[in-house]
């Protein structure tokens, strides 16, 4: 098995403008997903929600700025770490996770063991 | 004295080049399991060829002699060097992690599927996939690559070790896909079969109009393809369209390169013998039943490679193809190739109002063959200063020498003075 990122990728405003009722239905979605991984055959090793971009702080040297790192239309607004065989696999379940204001980046994890 | 076993030699390990590299690289890639390393191998391996062939004598089975050469450097490789197993290993699933019983008494596997499907995984972009089969799968240098897509050998470089890199480190999986996503890969596969196809027949900026090398490739891919894959009607369509394409080439062009259009080609230079072979390939492509797009466009080259002349052509047959093909596979430019046969069975008036649609539609801006197509619309219904316009806003577009001098001699020819009725 290999570890993969999901980066969940959605424009904010989709929430901003959804209200409460979107919260609950893309909670709900995320719920199910997590019971799918399992059915695909993968595994769901870690994953969180990001805060939107109006509470980021960017360190670029020694400047501080408010604001992300790079404004984009979609911002990274959470991700998972899961465990599947290989790409096709990892694009197979990552095709069920909730984004409906965006899409998903899939991203290998690198081993770094033995890098020092 | 020697020479005739040393020319011998050269052209078995020239010809074992052409027909072998695959088999023996994807071989020597489940024992390497890293490609480049593959790669090396194999090289090494046919160096050792022309001399051993030359001392020995050609063997019965080149390709087995050199996978097991290729083989044998590998894993003497891995013995001597524990480090040469490259950290990201290529992951050979599933079930294939072993040899076959009878491996040892020489039947080696045949990997060119999954070497042929891992080069173009739609996780890599088209480039990186045109750029590694050709590499990979027909054992092109990546010099000769980079002047087949003109552009800078380390460019081409460049865009070869990201692709292999991104295979090991993002697991792209050394294996066949499994059938339900089989459909979608094998349309990835040929469509870059396809793209090298018409990347040489029309050698986009280049003076001559076919640049050999590059269809040869296409074709030698194609065949391939069909005698690993014979009952996907896909692959065998795809077939049938090259071969039938190919088969007028001798025709495209005049004697001092010009291009000629189908109406204006011999088609006594047509190959009666690849047309007829092609259309048996499409007749068993349309048996097998809702026929994809490149049987459609098969099916639609051999109605015309099976008419007596352009005129006398089943343009009725090819516009209900065409309308088969836009259902399944619903682009501007079917639109704009079936707008041609629509002017042959309704007249250029019909066509000229699909051709208009088109340009409303916006998604053939800076495509030569849209203001190509509808010059000669305009001209048939005898509006020469609006034909001229339009002939000359496709020169404007075409970069190819041979549809350069066709567009601008319709041109000179829009601009003389209307002869009598």
């Amino acid at each position: 098995m290999t570890k993969y990122a999901i980066l969940i990728y959605e424009a904010e405003s989709g929430y901003a403008e959804g209200g409460p009722d979107v919260w609950q239905e893309v909670g709900q979605a995320h719920g199910r997903f997590s019971g799918q991984v399992g059915e695909k055959g993968g595994k769901i090793e870690g994953g969180e929600a990001l805060q939107p971009t109006s509470t980021a702080t960017s360190i670029r040297g020694d400047v501080v700025t408010d604001g992300p790192f790079a404004e984009t239309k979609e911002a990274l607004g959470g991700f998972y770490l899961i465990d599947a065989r290989d790409l096709d696999h990892a694009i197979e379940i990552a095709r069920l996770c909730p984004a409906r204001f965006g899409g998903v980046e899939v991203r290998p994890i690198m081993d770094t063991t033995g890098m020092g | 004295m020697a020479g005739a076993p040393g020319d011998e030699a050269r052209r078995a390990v020239a010809e074992a080049h052409r027909r072998e590299w695959a088999f023996v690289l994807a071989a020597t890639a489940r024992v390497t399991r890293d490609l480049d390393i593959a790669e090396e191998c194999v090289q090494d391996a046919y160096v050792a060829a022309l001399d051993a062939w030359a001392r020995q004598g050609v063997p019965r089975n080149p390709g087995a002699w050199l996978t097991t050469a290729a083989r044998h450097r590998a894993l003497d490789g891995l013995r001597r060097d524990r480090t040469l197993r490259a950290k990201l290993p290529l992951l050979i699933v599933p079930g294939a992690e072993q040899e076959p019983a009878g491996a040892a008494d020489g039947a080696i596997p045949d990997d060119r599927l999954r070497l042929i499907f891992t080069c173009c995984h739609p996780a890599l972009a088209r480039e990186a996939q045109v750029a590694l089969t050709l590499r990979l799968v027909c054992g092109l240098t990546t010099g000769e690559i980079a002047q087949a897509f003109l552009v800078s050998e380390p460019t081409m470089a460049a865009r070869v070790t990201r692709a292999k890199k991104k295979i090991s480190a993002a697991r792209i999986a050394y294996r066949v896909p499994e059938a339900a996503e089989l459909p979608d890969r094998i349309d990835a596969v040929l469509t870059v079969v396809h793209l090298l196809y018409t990347t040489g027949h029309t050698d986009p900026v280049g003076s001559g109009l076919v640049r050999a090398d590059l269809v040869e490739r296409a074709v030698g891919l194609a065949r391939m393809l069909h005698e690993l894959m014979p009952d996907e009607p896909e692959v065998t369509g795809l077939l049938a369209l090259l071969l039938i394409t190919d088969a007028r080439r001798a025709a495209r062009t005049d004697n001092a390169g010009n291009l000629l259009l189908l109406e204006q080609q011999d088609r006594s230079l047509w190959d009666s013998g690849a047309i007829a072979v092609g259309g048996a390939l499409v007749a068993e492509a349309l048996r097998r039943g809702a026929p994809g797009r490149f049987a459609l466009q098969a099916a639609i080259a051999a109605v015309h490679a099976e008419a007596p002349s352009y005129p006398a052509t089943d343009w009725a047959q090819i516009l209900l193809l065409y309308d088969r093909l836009i259902r399944v596979w619903p682009s501007p430019v079917v639109a704009l190739n079936r707008a041609v046969a629509v002017a042959m069975v309704c007249g250029p008036q019909a066509a000229l109002a699909e051709i208009e649609e088109l340009e409303r539609d916006g998604r053939l801006d800076g495509y030569r063959y849209l203001p190509a197509t509808k010059a000669d619309l305009l001209r048939r219904l005898g509006r020469l200063v609006q034909a001229r316009a339009a002939y000359a806003e496709a020169l404007g577009l075409a970069e190819n020498a041979a549809e350069r001098s066709f567009l601008a001699g319709r041109i000179a020819e829009m601009s003389r003075p209307t002869q009598g009725p």
